[in-house]
């Protein structure tokens, strides 16, 4: 069956060909923002999906990735590379340092103790004018260069982000597979049979917390030099809960949800923006939003499970059952 | 391992085709999506606009797309540029810097010969990066002076509404005239305040004016008073505002229960009739520098501007049946600038660039007598807005 | 110093009763459905942009409040059996979801029919602020703040003293149980939905003199709703109340003693402790059982 084998490699490489079939930057650059956003919503499915714990702050995290790189580049004057590192680092520090308390909340209330943490961090790039530039932000920052290969068009940006994309979701199968994979769904379907079975669930809850913290991080590194501006707006909590949609809507504990989640969001967006008009003449952005809010109402009653949930990694959402009415 | 390239194909796969059904809806829609006529015969040039028409900064974007709307289609009535119809593209940016960046690629995909764009300042600068590359004349509507300056990291980066500087001019001027030297400054916490904020606290420091308190807000605040309380306690001669409606007419209002007595002064952003509405009342009194649009009939018959602005209020007020504001007169500037550039320079990017640069001295806009140089691509100067007062909810000039 | 004191606690009341009115419609409803509603502030937005566009139709200002309130209601119901009730057994992250997207396109809607223009309404009462003790006091508060005791004690009235009451309280605790002696857990949810859009709309009218109306105001409203509720407990109705109260007087403070920067990030800073130091808010012992 070569022919088989064969088959997934080259549709890899179709979609690396793809630059070269569609020549158009605008096409060029939804991709590279829903790889940004694959990156964050992949370690976001983590936590959600296998820890079981959700978060309605990463946006923050994104956001400090940004502002890292941001600030490092332009002020500081390091080079790209090490400023991405650490672009990768301080959300993973900060993760760590808010994720122990965050993390004893359960449900509703870790939802809304993150999304406090999340505006907190908003705030601060708001009110830390000296070093953040205030709600004007930050211009001027350079083209990430590894190396005297500068990332200055959106071709070369595109590789970059896929290539990143694809290391991610390599890495993410190797953990979800690995001895901390199964355990972290042990949590997820049942935390107190999990400690019974010697799991200890704070220290790996805050694994995947500080985990997600470094993907959304390296995202908003990446982010700033793609834009190479950097304002708090698109950071706030509205980010945070598009995150958090985009993980749901593709299918919470399934390996590949994040990733079609992203697409799926940042497309029907654009979708829409083309197709409305076709239906309803005149129509603007109005019918866009109502369009958006319908589509993922329907969704969420008709495949609750998220649109990653085919093949064989179905699973039980990690959410345990509300308390809604029967 | 082998299961997860399959599976991680699998979705780029859908990808793909995802994308492909963008692409061909897409320019599916393309021919809908845009206004003018082709019957014309000539081929059409094309201009592209990314505005705020949804999300937090459509106040500003609506009234803009409907001037650019406005515009075009008079245009095309009249024969376009030498017979030449013009074929204008609005996006969306929905307020969104994100999605303006994604917009004007998308813009300059289509071949545009110019961007206007945006409304505000964020989404404006987020632009800024890709213009530059793609070597695409812009036109941006908003206000940070930050988005034309640096000029020599801006070249093709032009902005038609006037920046902070101006205002801040006018105002110290205007405290300078008083004798008024201690001042208190309250600023909605956004771009926009934060520009104003900037700029008038070097300008303060250069003319001796020192500012006693300074406060800010947020554009959702549903009360100041705890702000203006400060500046009660501050001994404060006078207090200057820097936000718009609805937060402006709030404060607006909280100060006068407050039975503060002080001059209040605001800045450009409350240059429209919604801001006295919303104050319902307490408005009068205050004095601000604004545009000359909103006081046409009361500037001498002698002033350049004076045709230039009777002529759009009465265009636009018999299209939508109510007056233009300021914002649509950035929108009206910026694209006749644009079409200006192109008739005399012709369908090339580079030479309606530098046809913008050079050559656009004198051009009377809405908001202003445009003087664009190499050193300055707003062109605006102080006497480009005249000091009001409102009195009985009326813009008043003050002489 | 002390006029300027008193001053600040009268704005944090006038902020803290706008806030208490949201939670209020919160609380309620998670109570009642344990469902955290993020529409509901688009249920205050529509309600109060609903009542502005009826009153400038010439009809009398009372009646143009009450369709407003009846057609929000009547909204919420509709949301309810369409949107809720078909999910009833997904996740609560699920249902969360779901009324998310609610908000998003009823936000669209809004933006549809009322454009992005500010509306605002008359204060009921004539006649400028008060002034007492040297400071000033916006009368509409009491207005908003009455609505919310009146509120308060309807809901504890219906609660403790009505055989409905007792049967919404009885699914709260055991809704297993609840149905085997009778009770309907999911006409209880309809319910919940068709008065938190009554609140709400109510909310809505009776804070637009003070904050205005905007198509997008929902959102800011029900994010410190959210925190006013959480300080409060979200399972206790009369600390939603106190809540937002605590949450406006801590702005006020906040904004005119230390830094009007800051005056938001200290809310959030104290929501943080709250919620790590006693989740069940400041009330949450002396209230009532936890679901």
């Amino acid at each position: 069956m070569w022919s088989k084998s064969l088959l997934w490699p080259a549709v890899i490489l179709l979609f690396l060909a793809l630059p070269f079939v569609i020549d158009s930057n605008y096409y060029l650059s939804i991709l590279i923002v829903i790889g940004l956003y694959t990156i964050i919503v992949q370690g976001l499915g983590i936590l959600m999906g296998y820890a079981g714990q959700v978060s309605f702050g990463h946006a923050g995290f994104f956001g400090l990735g940004g502002y890292t790189v941001a600030i490092l580049t332009t002020r500081f004057d390091w080079s790209p590379v090490f400023a991405l590192i650490a672009a990768v680092i301080l959300p993973g520090l900060i993760a760590a340092i808010i994720g122990r308390p965050t993390l004893k909340l359960r449900e509703l209330y870790l939802a809304l103790g993150t999304m406090g943490f999340g505006i907190l961090i908003h705030t601060l790039f708001n009110e830390g004018r000296e070093l953040t530039g205030g709600p004007s932000g930050i211009s001027g920052i350079p083209y990430l260069s590894i190396g005297g290969l500068s990332f200055d068009s959106d071709i070369k940006f595109f590789y970059l982000v896929w290539a990143v994309v694809l290391l991610v979701l390599i890495g993410i199968n190797n953990l979800i597979r690995s001895r901390v994979g199964r355990a972290l769904r042990a949590i997820s379907e049942s935390e107190h049979a999990a400690e019974t079975a010697g799991i200890d669930t704070g220290k790996l809850k805050l694994k995947a917390f500080i985990f997600s913290a470094l993907l959304a991080g390296l995202a908003g590194g990446l982010y700033a030099f793609y834009i190479t501006f950097i304002s708090p707006s698109p950071f706030g909590f509205h980010t945070s809960v598009q995150f958090v949609l985009m993980a749901v809507v593709g299918g919470l504990g399934t390996f590949l949800g994040p990733l079609l989640g992203a697409a799926l969001v940042v497309l029907l967006g654009e979708l829409l923006r083309w197709v409305i008009p076709l239906v309803i003449p005149g129509a603007g952005g109005e019918y866009e939003i109502i369009f958006f809010g319908l589509i993922l109402v329907f969704l969420m009653i008709f495949r609750p499970k998220g649109l990653g949930a085919f093949g064989k990694n179905l699973k039980p959402p990690a959410v345990k059952p509300s308390v809604a009415p029967e | 391992m082998n299961k997860s390239i399959r599976k991680i194909s699998l979705a780029l796969l859908l990808i793909l085709v995802l994308t492909a059904v963008v692409l061909m809806s897409g320019c599916a829609s393309e021919k809908q999506d845009s206004t003018g006529s082709r019957d014309q015969g000539k081929e059409p040039y094309k201009i592209g606009a990314v505005l705020e028409t949804s999300g937090n900064s459509s106040s500003l974007g609506v009234p803009e797309r409907d001037t650019l709307l406005m515009l075009v289609e008079n245009l095309n009535q009249n024969g376009g540029i030498d017979g030449h119809p013009v074929e204008l593209t609005i996006l969306d940016n929905k307020s969104d810097e994100t999605e303006a960046v994604m917009a004007v690629k998308k813009l300059i995909d289509m071949e545009v010969l110019a961007v206007l764009g945006c409304a505000s300042s964020g989404p404006s600068m987020a632009m800024i990066n890709t213009v530059q590359n793609e070597k695409v004349p812009m036109v941006s509507m908003a206000a940070a002076s930050s988005i034309v300056e640096p000029v020599n990291e801006r070249q093709w980066v032009f902005k038609t509404a006037q920046s902070d500087i101006v205002t801040v001019k006018n105002i110290i001027a205007y405290l300078q005239g008083q004798g008024l030297t201690k001042v208190a400054f309250l600023y909605m916490n956004n771009a926009y305040g934060d520009g104003g904020k900037v700029a008038f606290t070097a300008a303060a420091k250069e003319s001796g004016i020192e500012v006693v308190t300074e406060e800010k807000f947020e554009a959702s605040d549903n009360d100041m008073t705890p702000q203006l309380t400060k500046v009660k306690a501050s001994g404060a001669q006078a207090a200057i505002v820097w936000a718009i409606p609805p937060s402006a007419s709030i404060i607006t209002k909280n100060f006068r229960d407050l039975g503060l007595s002080i001059p209040l002064i605001h800045s450009h952003g409350v240059g429209n009739q919604k801001f006295i509405e919303l104050a319902q009342g307490t408005a009068d009194g205050v004095i601000l520098p604004i545009g000359k649009l909103a006081v046409v009939s009361q500037i001498p018959d002698s002033d350049p501007q004076k045709e230039v602005l009777e002529s759009y209020i009465a265009d636009y007020q018999a299209k939508y049946n109510t007056p233009p504001n300021s914002f649509g007169g950035y929108a009206s500037d910026a694209f006749n600038l644009v079409v200006n550039a192109i008739e005399k320079a012709g369908p090339d990017r580079i030479a309606i660039r530098d046809e913008l640069e050079k050559n656009t001295s004198g051009f009377i806009g809405v908001s202003g007598v445009f003087n664009i140089s190499p050193q300055d691509h707003n062109g605006l100067d102080v006497d480009s807005m005249v000091l009001v007062q409102i009195e009985g909810d009326q813009w008043k000039l003050i002489d | 110093m002390s006029d300027q004191l008193l001053q600040l606690l009268f704005t944090g009341l006038t902020l803290g009763s706008i806030y208490s009115l949201i939670a209020l419609a919160l609380v309620t409803t998670f109570k009642v459905t344990g469902i955290l509603n993020l529409a509901q502030g688009e249920f205050v937005a529509i309600g109060a942009l609903l009542a502005i566009s009826l009153y400038a139709t010439g009809i009398p200002m009372f009646a143009a409040f009450i369709l407003a309130i009846i057609l929000v209601a009547i909204m919420g119901g509709c949301l309810e059996r369409a949107a809720i009730h078909p999910a009833r057994r997904a996740s609560g992250l699920t249902l969360i979801i779901i009324t998310l997207g609610l908000s998003i396109s009823l936000r669209g809607l809004a933006l549809l029919i009322w454009g992005t223009d500010t509306y605002s309404l008359p204060a009921f009462s004539q006649g400028g602020p008060l002034i007492i003790g040297g400071a000033v006091l916006n009368p509409q508060s009491f207005w908003i703040l009455g609505l919310a005791v009146i509120t308060l004690s309807v809901l504890y009235a219906f609660l403790g003293l009505t055989y409905a009451g007792k049967a919404v309280k009885a699914a709260v605790i055991n809704r297993t149980a609840a149905r085997l002696v009778g009770i309907n857990p999911n006409t209880i949810s309809f319910w919940a939905f068709v008065g938190s859009g009554a609140l709400g709309a109510a909310a809505g009218i009776f804070i637009a003199p003070v904050t205005m109306s905007t198509y997008d105001m929902g959102f800011m409203l029900a994010i410190k709703g959210f925190v006013a509720a959480v300080i409060g407990g979200l399972n206790n109705i009369g600390g939603a109340v106190l809540g937002g109260l605590l949450l406006g007087v801590l702005e006020s403070y906040s904004a005119g003693l230390i830094s009007s920067g800051l005056k938001d990030g200290l809310a959030i800073i104290i929501l943080l402790v709250v919620l790590m130091v006693k989740p069940h808010g400041i009330l949450g012992l002396l209230g009532e059982r936890k679901i």
